[in-house]
């Protein structure tokens, strides 16, 4: 996979993931014409399309299109078992997921994808592992929190 | 925890500055052996190192590939994957590893070893060998997964780790092309994935569509290229849309290489040109286009000009194409083939390719048979939608050629139709006047026009009358036309008839059409000398009778006609041919005497070997006239002299005007030249004679 990227129905972005390196221009360049291309389509239309030399895999769920730019050689229907396992993840961990939490919450929403793929690559298959992770990560998280608010506690009763 | 911050992936780009400012941090990190820790840090290097990153650090991912936390093994591979993109060198690094890692039980991490197989067989052929050896494990991987029941953790939808099934699939695909030992061994675990998986939801049918691409790339048995094609016509006929577009898609590339086998599957390809969305009906066209051949022709172009009827606009100009190619290619009949081109011009003409209007009026030209069918369903047509520009020029010129053939009204092939001469001349003109009617489309309906005045029986003066008033018309084009036209009636009607003949068939090469064209209506310029075109005259010739016959495609035009054809056809037959000028021979003095000087050139035509032309000038540079000149000149026998008649026998004294004399001698046995040369005048009012040799003569002179 060469990025993905999630956008809502009226072509704000909300998530961008880059597995190749480009300049920051080329990314916004890439970025609008995309969005523009894949709002264009209409409902009854297939999920596959394709745009310079790659091949774009997209599905739209409730108000947020995913979106995933693959190569030549790439599957394209094993593609949208990889967006869809996202939004099952993202689903299992938000409960219920809507587009208020990948905005409010968007760092949570990266780490999720990093824990799935890894540079443009399928890393762990099994949702279980992949939500222990970061479950653990969210343990971790709290823990440091807790010892640096604690700190500053202390300082302050003293 | 440096790493923290860079490794969410929300960092929007990757300035060189940080990059260079982390890898202190990311080498502590990874080896500091803290899980999440090394976690980040691998996702930041396989998300954004750079090369140098890479090159610095692959040891430490080395070392963490062979740890016993999973959690951090998967990641470490993912990023040696990374690692090999950025710095091909590491792929000896990373290969070692591979074969041990094979033999874990994890997804994740077999997942990531396969991947990184896969990256380094596709890079180096080297490897590619090595890695075949280990197809058999990657069989029984693969045998194992879809052999064990449901799995909780990794089924989809009653598939067994559908992203691992995919994955090992196409490592197979790059192993076992060209190579029929792997193949063989994978034949029949191809067979039974191809067979036994559940189709029902999407991964399943992913995992079956990596196969298809697998058997078709593989040296596989011809069942199982059957099977494998099979399958995608089944995915023809699936509700989703997806489905159907993967199997168009590959339907395509296959197309040429098992034609039969995806032939029986037209039909259903047929039918999915009718789809909604364009991109899948633009699919199913180029795959309906290529499989047409000549036992299918005639139901084939049946449905595609329906579709041509129906489809969308982005799509007209490749189906009208398309078709117009595939009739050419296989037409059953000339009469079929004017009848589909006729259709395509009567349905899609303003998408046509700009050729298919010459393709059509060679086609109608060469089939003399149905010069009377075409001329009257092309009459028809016109009558009915002079819109069309290309049917237009080609009912146009055919009316023109044949208009004749229209007017006796009787064809076999259709129902007799009498037509009258004042109806068709009243058609040509409101094609004239239409402002639908593009330049060339008139330029072609005024040249029909002029045709019909020698093919009709009627007198001329409509014709001459519409030619007339197109002589002050704005289009340079057209009154350039018109006023040849009319000097034609005016001066030139003893003519007419023979200039406005039946065209000669014209050649199909068009481009080479084009230039001959070209060259013979610089050579009818003759207004100015111009230098003569190294053609031999007589194709020129043909060329000029053949434009003075009118003209067919866009590219010929009527050349001026001069005042006197006559005269200017015999002028081009005397235009010599230019040769290259051979190297000029050096002039000779050969006498002086008392300020009077005899000058010798020479001159070799390259036409005529064996004849030398010499000019003798006298000149006169004393103060008295030279009177009564004579030259003779005497050869060798084996040479023969011819003198002229010299230009004058007085030389003006002080410079006059000096006398030349032109000698032509032929020397066909290349002889040595030997010249003598008697001079007798007056000078000074004393009479002169000298007789000499001409020495130093130049042996190009002879040679």
């Amino acid at each position: 996979m060469q990025f993905m990227l999630l956008f809502s129905r009226q072509g704000k972005l909300r998530l961008q993931k880059w597995y190749v390196p480009l300049s920051d221009k080329e990314k916004k360049k890439i970025t609008r014409e995309l969005v523009q291309t894949v709002l264009a389509r209409k409902p009854k239309m297939c999920s596959f399309l394709e745009w310079r030399d790659l091949k774009i895999v997209y599905k739209r769920y409730a108000s947020l299109y995913f979106c995933c730019a693959i190569e030549d050689q790439d599957n394209e229907l094993i593609t949208l078992e990889i967006i869809h396992r996202y939004v099952e993840l993202l689903d299992k961990y938000f409960g219920s997921v809507c587009e208020l939490d990948i905005i409010f919450n968007f760092e949570k929403a990266y780490f999720i994808l990093d824990e799935f793929l890894l540079g443009g690559e399928v890393q762990e298959t099994s949702k279980k592992n992949v939500l222990k992770a970061i479950e653990q990560a969210d343990l971790l998280q709290e823990k440091t929190e807790y010892h640096s608010k604690s700190f500053i506690g202390f300082k302050k009763a003293y | 925890m440096g790493t923290l911050c860079t490794g969410t992936g929300s960092w929007p780009n990757c300035s060189t500055s940080t990059c260079w400012a982390t890898p202190p941090t990311l080498d502590s990190d990874l080896s500091q052996g803290i899980q999440p820790v090394q976690g980040l840090a691998l996702c930041t290097l396989s998300t954004m190192g750079s090369a140098e990153m890479c090159r610095d650090l692959a040891p430490e991912v080395e070392k963490l590939l062979l740890q016993p936390s999973p959690y951090v093994r998967k990641k470490a591979i993912l990023t040696a994957v990374h690692m090999i993109r950025k710095v091909p060198e590491l792929s000896s690094v990373f290969l070692p590893p591979c074969v041990h890692l094979l033999h874990e039980r994890h997804h994740g991490i077999l997942l990531g070893t396969i991947t990184l197989i896969t990256e380094l067989c596709e890079r180096s052929p080297a490897a590619l060998r090595h890695f075949r050896k280990v197809v058999p494990q990657l069989v029984q991987i693969l045998r194992t997964l879809v052999t064990t029941g449901y799995s909780t953790e990794h089924s989809i939808s009653g598939v067994s780790d559908p992203f691992l099934q995919v994955q090992i699939l196409h490592l197979l695909r790059i192993l076992g092309r060209n190579h029929e030992e792997s193949s063989e061994t994978m034949n029949d675990l191809l067979a039974q994935v191809a067979t036994n998986t559940d189709t029902s939801r999407n991964a399943g049918n992913a995992v079956l569509f990596e196969t298809v691409l697998t058997i078709m790339d593989i040296h596989s048995a011809a069942g199982l290229r059957v099977l494998a094609v099979n399958i995608l016509g089944r995915f023809l006929l699936n509700s989703d849309r997806n489905i159907r577009y993967v199997a168009l898609t590959s339907l395509l590339r296959l197309v040429q290489s098992d034609h039969s086998a995806v032939q029986r599957h037209r039909p259903t390809v047929v039918d999915c040109l009718q789809e909604t969305d364009a991109s899948l009906s633009r699919r199913a066209l180029e795959l309906s286009l290529a499989l047409v051949n000549s036992s299918n022709v005639r139901a084939m172009m049946q449905e595609l000009q329906a579709f041509l009827e129906s489809c969308p606009p982005d799509l007209r100009a490749d189906c009208a194409s398309g078709i117009l190619l595939a009739a050419e290619r296989f037409a059953p009949t000339k009469r079929w083939h004017i009848d589909t081109i006729l259709h395509v011009l009567t349905t899609a003409g303003a998408h046509v390719r700009d050729d298919a209007v010459a393709n059509l009026t060679q086609l109608i030209g060469g089939a003399q048979e149905l010069h009377a069918y075409s001329v009257h369903r092309l009459y028809n047509a016109l009558a009915e939608d002079i819109s069309q520009q290309p049917l237009v020029q080609v009912a146009a010129w055919c009316i023109g050629e044949y208009g004749d053939l229209l007017l006796e009204g009787n064809c076999e092939e259709i129902e007799p139709l009498q037509v009258d001469e004042e109806e068709v001349l009243a058609l040509l003109e409101k094609v004239l006047q239409s402002h639908m009617s593009l330049p060339a489309t008139r330029g072609y309906a005024l040249t029909a026009l002029m045709k019909l005045s020698t093919r009709l029986q009627g007198d001329n003066n409509r014709i001459r009358q519409v030619v007339s008033i197109y002589r002050s018309c704005l289009d340079v084009e057209l009154q350039q036309r018109a006023v040849e036209y009319d000097t034609l009636f005016r001066k030139y009607d003893h003519m007419r008839a023979a200039i406005l003949e039946k065209m000669p068939l014209v050649e199909r090469d068009g481009p080479q059409a084009d230039e001959e064209a070209k060259q013979s209506k610089e050579a009818a310029q003759l207004s100015e000398a111009a230098p003569a075109p190294t053609e031999p005259q007589a194709s020129q010739l043909l060329d000029l009778l053949d434009l003075l016959d009118g003209a067919s495609g866009d590219a010929q035009h009527l050349p001026p006609l001069d005042p006197s054809p006559g005269v200017a056809l015999v002028y081009l037959l005397d235009l010599p041919c230019a040769p290259p000028p051979p190297a000029p021979i050096p002039d000779l003095k050969v006498f002086e005497r008392e300020g009077v000087q005899l000058n010798l050139s020479f001159i070799r035509p390259p036409e005529n070997p064996a004849l030398l032309l010499i000019t003798i000038t006298a000149t006169n540079s004393s103060e008295g006239d030279v009177t009564n000149f004579i030259c003779q000149a005497a050869v060798p026998k084996s040479l023969q002299l011819q003198l002229q008649a010299p230009s004058g026998n007085t030389v003006p004294a002080q410079g006059g005007l000096p006398i030349t004399q032109l000698f032509r001698i032929l020397n066909p046995n290349k002889a040595p030249l030997r010249l003598k040369l008697r001079l007798t005048y007056n000078h000074f009012h004393q009479s002169v004679q000298e007789i000499f040799e001409v020495n130093n003569l130049p042996v190009e002179s002879w040679q």
